[in-house]
């Protein structure tokens, strides 16, 4: 039987620039995954509890507020006590370098700055994924 | 324990591996659908279908917290959402959650979303299989939200006990009301967005319908084996108008499945549905696996240069078995 990726589409925060994380939901479905889109305004909770009960395969994430450093280690935290610490977790957006390499550090996948090709995102999706 | 054990004893992770296991037909979520099934038979499970724009995911979003009352640990309602897949990808954009956020902290409910996966009528192909598990679970109410139906994907009609069909002002005449498919098997129509204007007119329509449906029904000598009229219930979504009666009209429809005997009729009808579905499905790999590719292969490319109809093409194929 098929097998899909599923990948969880959220944006944490308060700012309403949604158009990128439009941008790669739509394109992550044209690749042929099967994209859950939460919409704006996500808290770390919201997203985590959308995680887990969607059984993703990985979570990409858009900010543009600058509240990075706040709210991705907090999702890392919650989907770690869910037990999804293994499930890939990509964030794209506004990304100061240094904070980039701490968000590595920490267990994110791979930081996308504007301007990101989506096939790049889309190959790393599948290189770091194993759905069943 | 096993997956299903953890499950029924209220591991959410557990239930969502499950869910996908199912989905994807893994020998380990069907054996573990068997090993449940025993227990599934007591959830309530409700239907809302409507056409794209009519406010299906936002309703949803309003009738769960109705449906579920005060926050608990207990399991309240799971809700399978269901968004089309692309025929031309393979993939799919699942935005139901977009409207359902007053539901993302609750740990008593649990959504879902299922992409159709090729299948038509409205449904994903796992969703019955998906809500059988949710209901052995042990959730008392599960609610499945088709892709947007117009006119006559009308699946859900059959795995649900209770079927909402959704309509909202300015989506059409009353012809497009007579000729809809979804109006027959609706057990309680619901008029959407009612603060807006043409809310009545649409409301006014649909109940001429069920009124000439009725009056033919009369005609023709049928007393009619339902006692269920359908109901016309005004609401709104963005506001919460008409949700509690609408919540209200639910469980007395469940309660006049119950009474009357009709809800039994459905359930064993839908237990037999899906029997026969897995017959279909196992008589067809069967086949496939019984080495008449050769003449498969043939008949599909007679039926591509139109050298034969499918229709004679078939014939001929059993023919030869």
């Amino acid at each position: 039987m098929d097998k899909k990726i599923r990948v969880l589409i959220a944006k944490p925060g308060l700012d309403g620039h949604d158009r990128g994380a439009k941008v790669i939901a739509r394109a992550l479905r044209d690749a042929g995954m099967e994209v859950i889109y939460t919409g704006l305004r996500q808290t770390p909770e919201m997203i985590a509890g959308a995680a887990l009960q969607e059984d993703v395969d990985a979570v990409g994430l858009s900010i543009l507020s600058g509240a990075h450093m706040t709210l991705v280690p907090r999702l890392l935290d919650l989907m770690k006590a869910n037990g999804q610490e293994t499930t890939p977790v990509f964030v794209g957006g506004i990304i100061p370098h240094e904070d980039a390499v701490q968000l590595a550090a920490l267990g994110v996948k791979a930081v996308y700055g504007p301007g990101t090709p989506t096939t790049r995102v889309i190959d790393d999706i599948k290189k770091f994924t194993n759905p069943v | 324990m096993t997956l299903a054990e953890k499950a029924a004893a209220g591991d959410r992770l557990s239930l969502a591996r499950l869910l996908t296991m199912i989905e994807s037909a893994v020998p380990q979520g069907l054996d573990a659908l068997d090993e449940l099934y025993p227990k599934s038979g007591r959830a309530h499970l409700i239907g809302i279908t409507g056409p794209s724009g009519s406010g299906k995911s936002t309703l949803v979003n309003r009738l769960s917290l109705a449906l579920a009352g005060e926050p608990s640990t207990e399991k309240k309602v799971a809700i399978i959402a269901v968004d089309p897949t692309s025929p031309f990808s393979g993939g799919a954009l699942l935005g139901d959650r977009v409207r359902m956020r007053d539901l993302a902290d609750r740990p008593d409910i649990f959504i879902r979303s299922m992409a159709t996966r090729g299948a038509l009528g409205g449904l994903a192909r796992a969703a019955g299989e998906a809500a059988l598990l949710m209901d052995a679970v042990g959730f008392p109410y599960v609610l499945i939200e088709t892709v947007g139906a117009g006119q006559s994907e009308v699946d859900i009609a059959r795995l649900a006990h209770t079927t909402l069909v959704i309509e909202a002002p300015g989506l059409g005449d009353d012809v497009q009301a007579g000729k809809a498919g979804i109006l027959e098997v609706a057990d309680i129509l619901v008029v959407n967005k009612c603060d807006k204007t043409g809310a009545d007119a649409a409301a006014h329509s649909l109940a001429v319908m069920l009124e000439i449906g009725e009056d033919l029904r009369k005609e023709a000598g049928d007393p009619g084996t339902v006692k269920w009229k359908t109901p016309i219930l005004m609401t709104s979504a963005l506001n919460g108008e008409g949700i509690t009666a609408l919540a209200d009209t639910i469980r007395a429809h469940h309660e006049y499945l119950s009474e009357s005997g009709d809800g039994e009729k459905r359930s064993q009808a839908r237990a037999l549905d899906m029997l026969e579905r897995l017959i279909r499905e196992r008589l067809f790999s069967a086949w496939q696996d019984e080495g008449e590719q050769e003449h498969y292969q043939q008949a599909k490319m007679d039926v591509i240069q139109r050298k034969l109809s499918p229709r004679k093409a078939v014939n001929k194929l059993f023919s030869q078995v």
